[in-house]
């Protein structure tokens, strides 16, 4: 809890949700009937409705990207160092949208509503949605806040996957696209780790082919299982040597199999926590939306054809010690735009946090958003 | 602003897509775009720089030129600019081969090692030349390669590299009639306009 909210704090912060009526068709070929939108807004709109920012989450995201829901609250929204008056994204300029995308667990309408059809959870019959599906529901969003055009379109990592596909669904719809430690799709390697978190899940007795509310339970060991291999890659080598080295936990070796080493503790507190906070179906589903996603894969896997469809200004950024989505992912993403001869600009922020970097406020990154917003602002180029 | 860029200038066509390799705080591509309606892009090695290009809207793509150039497609820039740098390049000849290869065309400017007081400064101390135009001690210079216009000129012809334009200036990017009776052993900085 803050004792009190910080002056750069967009501060206390109250969701809201929007309902809509209109079944929206997804890639899946299925479609919602219906369906509620949880979002968070930071700073006002203005008048001509041109200084909207839209905060595309990732994997483990929400709508509660900055300030506070409550003074009970231990920690502020998950990108608060970034969110705020004056800060990278500075709400005294924009008008911030944070949702929480469907399939979520924090609001919106994923495997914990109610199935219209059946009046049960949807559990595992939740549609599995693509990034274009979250795509179309944020650009309804969009039409009901009364935002025409995004100032920009921001998003990391799975977000920054939801900013490419603005750019090339809704062309006319945003003036910038940042995408930051993101990959145009996943690679083999990517593909695994999501693969060998699902079969955590899917595998703990406690999943019940995803009907565990049925039985009065949650598959927590799976989940945290899932988190646990999914923070590894997260960080960076050099982060875990100098956050835990091989430091242990009661001083000696206890040569039994309980945790040992700090960053053993680590783990599993954050995989135990996590599996408190987050539904299993919904990091299912997440995960299978960041294998599906290849914008590429509607025109014979040619990038740039795809990307000549943009007509936004795009920031690219990668993070120098990130190998989950390395920066030789985002240069493919850069190579693409220039040969589509669309307007980008890309730095590779030295930072030894790993992917978490996107995260940080590190003082590069933190000009490099600031720059790049304010030259939208300036109505930029030509 | 930079006398420099104003020779630049000339040789650049309107709405041409262009290239600028080591292109600092992006000044040359903001004029050029603003007065030549060009498009494309920087490169850009410092931070700094690259934040200083975002801010004015000056697109900029982060890259180390000698991790080379491969990655881009042949012919699909009009016009490569490289100015100041190639003198900084691990491989200078590679560079020139490249940006003709990516562009149609090539602008290349850099500082004449053949310069009087550069000739004077060595064959008089017996020591690496440090002056105005070239300030640095030879251990922290980032001028790797130093070479004179007769060296780019020879480079040029071995490799069928053909010279459109060249002109020739003081450090002050003057040009005059006595710079250009004598420009190896008077003129401070080169600017080539070149093309296969």
């Amino acid at each position: 809890m803050p004792t009190e909210i910080p002056a750069d704090s967009v501060g206390l912060i109250q969701p809201q949700s929007a309902f809509f009526e209109e079944p929206l068709p997804l890639r899946s070929g299925r479609s919602l009937s219906d369906y509620t939108l949880v979002y968070e807004t930071y700073g006002t709109l203005n008048a001509d409705a041109s200084n909207a920012i839209l905060i595309c989450h990732a994997l483990s995201g929400h709508h509660h990207a900055a300030g506070y829901n409550s003074l009970e609250d231990r920690k502020p929204g998950w990108w608060d160092a970034c969110i705020g008056p004056g800060k990278a994204i500075d709400t005294n300029r924009y008008f911030v949208v944070s949702l929480n995308n469907l399939g979520g667990c924090h609001g919106s309408t994923g495997p914990m509503s109610q199935d219209p059809e059946t009046g049960r959870p949807y559990g595992p019959d939740f549609p599995i949605m693509a990034v274009r599906d979250w795509v179309k529901s944020q650009a309804r969003l969009a039409d009901r806040l009364g935002i025409e055009c995004w100032h920009a379109v921001i998003g990391g990592s799975l977000g920054g996957m939801q900013a490419l596909r603005w750019s090339i669904d809704y062309p006319d719809r945003l003036k910038g696209c940042a995408v930051i430690a993101s990959a145009p799709k996943l690679s083999a390697q990517n593909i695994a780790f999501n693969e060998v978190a699902r079969q955590a899940i899917v595998s703990d007795p406690d999943f019940h082919q995803g009907r565990y509310f049925d039985h009065d339970t949650r598959p927590k060991r799976g989940l945290m299982l899932a988190r646990m291999l999914g923070h590894i890659t997260y960080l960076s080598d050099s982060s875990m040597r100098e956050k835990f080295g091989r430091e242990l936990r009661t001083g000696k070796l206890n040569f039994n199999f309980d945790a040992d080493f700090e960053v053993e503790s680590y783990l599993r507190y954050q995989g135990e926590n996590f599996s408190d906070q987050f539904d299993a179906n919904t990091y299912l589903l997440m995960t299978k939306a960041l294998d599906y996603f290849d914008p590429a894969g509607d025109h014979d896997g040619d990038l740039a054809r795809c990307l000549s469809q943009a007509r936004c200004r795009f920031l690219v950024a990668s993070f120098s010690t990130d190998w989950r989505f390395a920066p030789e992912r985002s240069e493919e993403l850069v190579r693409a735009l220039t040969r589509a001869r669309r307007q980008v600009s890309y730095l590779e922020i030295d930072a030894p946090q790993g992917h978490d970097a996107f995260l940080f406020p590190i003082p590069e990154y933190v000009a490099l958003l600031e720059g790049f917003l304010g030259s939208l602002a300036n109505g930029g180029t030509a | 602003m930079r006398p420099d860029l104003d020779y630049i200038e000339r040789w650049i066509s309107n709405g041409s897509h262009v290239l600028d390799l080591g292109c600092g705080d992006g000044s040359l591509l903001a004029l050029l775009r603003q007065r030549k309606q060009v498009t494309g892009y920087g490169m850009e090695i410092d931070t700094d720089n690259i934040l200083a290009c975002v801010r004015k809207g000056v697109d900029v793509i982060h890259q180390d030129l000698n991790e080379g150039l491969d990655d881009i497609d042949d012919q699909s820039f009009d016009t490569v600019i490289m100015t100041q740098s190639l003198q900084q390049t691990h491989k200078p000849d590679r560079i020139v081969e490249d940006m003709l290869r990516i562009g149609k065309q090539a602008i290349v400017t850099f500082p004449n090692f053949g310069h009087w007081t550069v000739r004077s400064y060595l064959a008089l101390h017996g020591r690496m030349p440090v002056s105005e135009n070239l300030p640095y001690t030879w251990y922290d210079t980032p001028n790797i390669h130093f070479f004179t216009f007769r060296d780019f000129e020879v480079l040029c012809r071995e490799r069928n590299i053909k010279i459109l334009e060249r002109t020739v200036v003081d450090r002050n990017h003057q040009a005059n009639w006595k710079i250009n009776l004598m420009p190896n052993l008077l003129g401070e900085i080169a600017l080539y306009h070149i093309t296969r």
